[in-house]
């Protein structure tokens, strides 16, 4: 920026850099999701899933890092977005893939309204085993509703049309994963919106300090319950993204260990960061499928250490670490993340 | 009648096992504060060692589940200053991250060292045989069991309550740097309740093997359970916990006797509700 333009006001040139930053970020995702169809066209199957599942862990981290909230049942919301988008393929017809997406992220967000409501009345452990009973208590409810869900035996046999009527979800697994890149992108952009909006703003004061932001004369539970529901339709698109890939709904999706998982995979990646989530999703999916291939159990003792050792080296997971490297590197501050 | 007596019974003792081994984790997260995800872990290695000393190295069941609560208590020492001193205060997520990782570490090692199959706890004759109450016969493992249970009340509330070391632990929980500056060796006294918790889980889960059968994801799959437990009771309360288990313990068997199509839908519900209602517990205190 030289002298001859005009100046900028201090917000633009606050904003400004941020939003180039998260542009960046986006093409960089993109760049790499399709280097990812050219490079592994044997396991697209797998990428769609990774993406299916990073969707979750997105909208985990907007209630983690953005509200405050511990939670261990996160899956519910993205398992009622995949029943949700199954239920209506299969019962009402409705085959339009974009149609069902929406229908996922509709359910998943009047649930997440649902389980906000729940949860936000408490804080810390009972907030923990209230999530918990929650998300088994969705899982229950699917399970006894076999005539809707198909109980233990998932729900199979849905037909969703080809995208715009052309691209068929094919056995490959090819446009699925070109649509999943679609939603991911899409979903980031918002989120890279959502983050930087002063409702987001608003979201981390109340989880920092919420006596002074009530002090403020603003009343907290219906900002986070807001924030609750915009993670509750994300994690329904991740879910009917998945139910759209695999045709199959399975009792797994609104599970405690799904809940588990990908808040590791959150504080891996690094909480309150979009793209520390997307790079923990990754990278756990990616050592699961390597080492799960060998042993299933080894793999439980691979996971558990790198769990224990993301607290002792790195409590901001590798985005926090990363963001560490680069200020020591380069020896200036970078934009604050949390 | 002879139902409802055979139901209350095993509802009894369900409760009691639920509460030695609940009990070691509502201290952890009532006095010590810390979400300790990993003491399903602990309870499901204190059942495999006695059942490895049972069953390989032939002691008998009282020798092999002191030898089980022992070797715990030696496996779980050296992560109290390895890992647990770390967390102690930190955020919850950071606590449910490293104590679910040690979780996972101890199915998979465990399923690597002993198979992934059911493992059993002998009992002795004595314990094998009806005892003869009076007016009706109660199975021996119930009844000492049950025992068990209220001497573990019993110890555990003289110990926090009425002796030096209680009021010395409550201070350096309550106040540590005052505690501190007055001579109390606060890691001590964590250190101490971690062993004890740790214990007391072990003992559960070798003497509590009836009714929560010794598999790798014990670890996982019980620890919904005895959360909720905690939680519902009041963390950190011993007659809260003792309630919640004697009550979800009932619930528990009662519905699988008479109502075993709901499943735990109803379990949970409640839950909710009781939480909903008293979101410290049961008999917790406000803090």
């Amino acid at each position: 920026m030289t002298m001859r333009h005009p100046p900028l006001s201090d917000a633009a040139l606050g904003i400004w850099p941020a939003y180039r930053r998260d542009v960046y970020g986006i093409l960089v995702v993109f760049a790499a999701s399709i280097a990812g169809y050219f490079m592994f066209p044997d396991s697209l199957a797998l990428l769609t899933r990774i993406v299916s599942i990073a969707l979750l862990v997105l909208s985990l981290d907007l209630v983690v890092g953005f509200c405050g909230v511990a939670t261990l049942g996160h899956a519910a919301l993205y398992g009622i977005g995949a029943y949700a988008a199954g239920i209506v393929c299969l019962r009402a017809g409705i085959t339009d893939p974009f149609l069902l997406v929406t229908i996922g992220a509709g359910a998943g967000a009047g649930a997440g309204l649902v389980m906000g409501a729940v949860l936000l009345r408490t804080h810390g452990l009972p907030q923990l085993v209230l999530s918990i009973a929650f998300v088994q208590l969705v899982q229950e409810g699917a399970n006894k509703a076999s005539a809707y869900t198909g109980g233990s035996d998932g729900l199979a046999g849905m037909m969703p049309a080809p995208i715009f009527g052309m691209f068929a979800f094919d056995l490959w697994g090819r446009s699925a994963y070109l649509f999943a890149i679609f939603l991911l992108v899409v979903v980031l952009a918002i989120l890279a919106v959502v983050a930087r909006s002063p409702f987001a703003m608003l979201c981390r004061g109340a989880k920092e300090d919420p006596v002074r932001v009530e002090a403020l004369g603003v009343s907290i539970r219906p900002v986070l319950l807001r924030m609750y529901a915009i993670s509750g339709a994300i994690a329904g698109v991740g879910g009917a993204l998945g139910m759209l890939a695999t045709q199959v709904v399975g009792l797994d999706g609104v599970s405690f260990e799904l809940s588990a998982n990908s808040l590791v995979m959150l504080a891996l990646g690094g909480v309150g960061s979009l793209y520390g989530a997307l790079g923990g999703t990754v990278a756990f999916m990616m050592v699961e499928h390597m080492v799960a291939a060998i042993n299933p159990f080894h793999w439980m003792t691979v996971i558990g250490g790198l769990m224990i050792g993301v607290v002792l080296v790195a409590p901001r997971g590798l985005a926090g670490g990363l963001d560490d490297l680069q200020r020591r590197m380069f020896g200036r501050n970078s934009e604050t993340r949390r | 009648m002879i139902t409802f007596f055979s139901i209350a019974v095993d509802a009894v003792a369900y409760g009691m096992a639920l509460f030695i081994i609940c009990i070691g984790l509502s201290l952890m997260m009532g006095l010590m504060r810390v979400v300790n995800l990993a003491h399903g872990a602990f309870a499901m290695i204190g059942g495999y060692l006695a059942s490895y000393a049972t069953m390989q190295l032939g002691f008998g069941y009282f020798a092999g589940i002191a030898l089980a609560v022992l070797g715990t208590v030696l496996i779980a020492l050296p992560l109290e200053p390895l890992l647990y001193r770390r967390i102690y205060g930190k955020p919850e997520l950071m606590q449910v991250l490293m104590t679910v990782g040690i979780a996972f570490a101890a199915i998979g090692i465990v399923n690597y060292l002993m198979g992934p199959t059911l493992k059993t706890i002998p009992l002795p004759p004595i314990l094998a045989t009806p005892v003869d109450i009076g007016f009706r016969n109660i199975a021996g493992h119930r009844l000492f069991v049950i025992a068990s249970g209220i001497v573990v009340v019993a110890a555990l509330w003289i110990a926090i309550e009425y002796t030096v070391l209680g009021v010395k632990l409550r201070a350096a929980i309550e106040k540590p740097d005052m505690a501190r500056a007055l001579g109390v060796r606060t890691s001590a006294y964590f250190l101490g309740c971690y062993v004890v918790a740790t214990a007391l889980a072990a003992f559960g889960g070798a003497v509590g093997a009836e009714f929560l059968p010794i598999e790798p994801f014990y670890a996982l799959r019980y620890i919904v359970t005895f959360l909720v437990v905690v939680s519902v009771g009041g963390a950190g309360s011993i007659l809260g916990s003792l309630f919640a288990c004697l009550l979800l313990g009932a619930i528990d068997v009662t519905g699988r006797y008479l109502v075993p199509d709901f499943g735990n839908f109803f379990f949970y519900l409640s839950v909710i509700l009781v939480i909903f209602a008293y979101p410290n517990g049961l008999m917790g205190r406000a803090r």
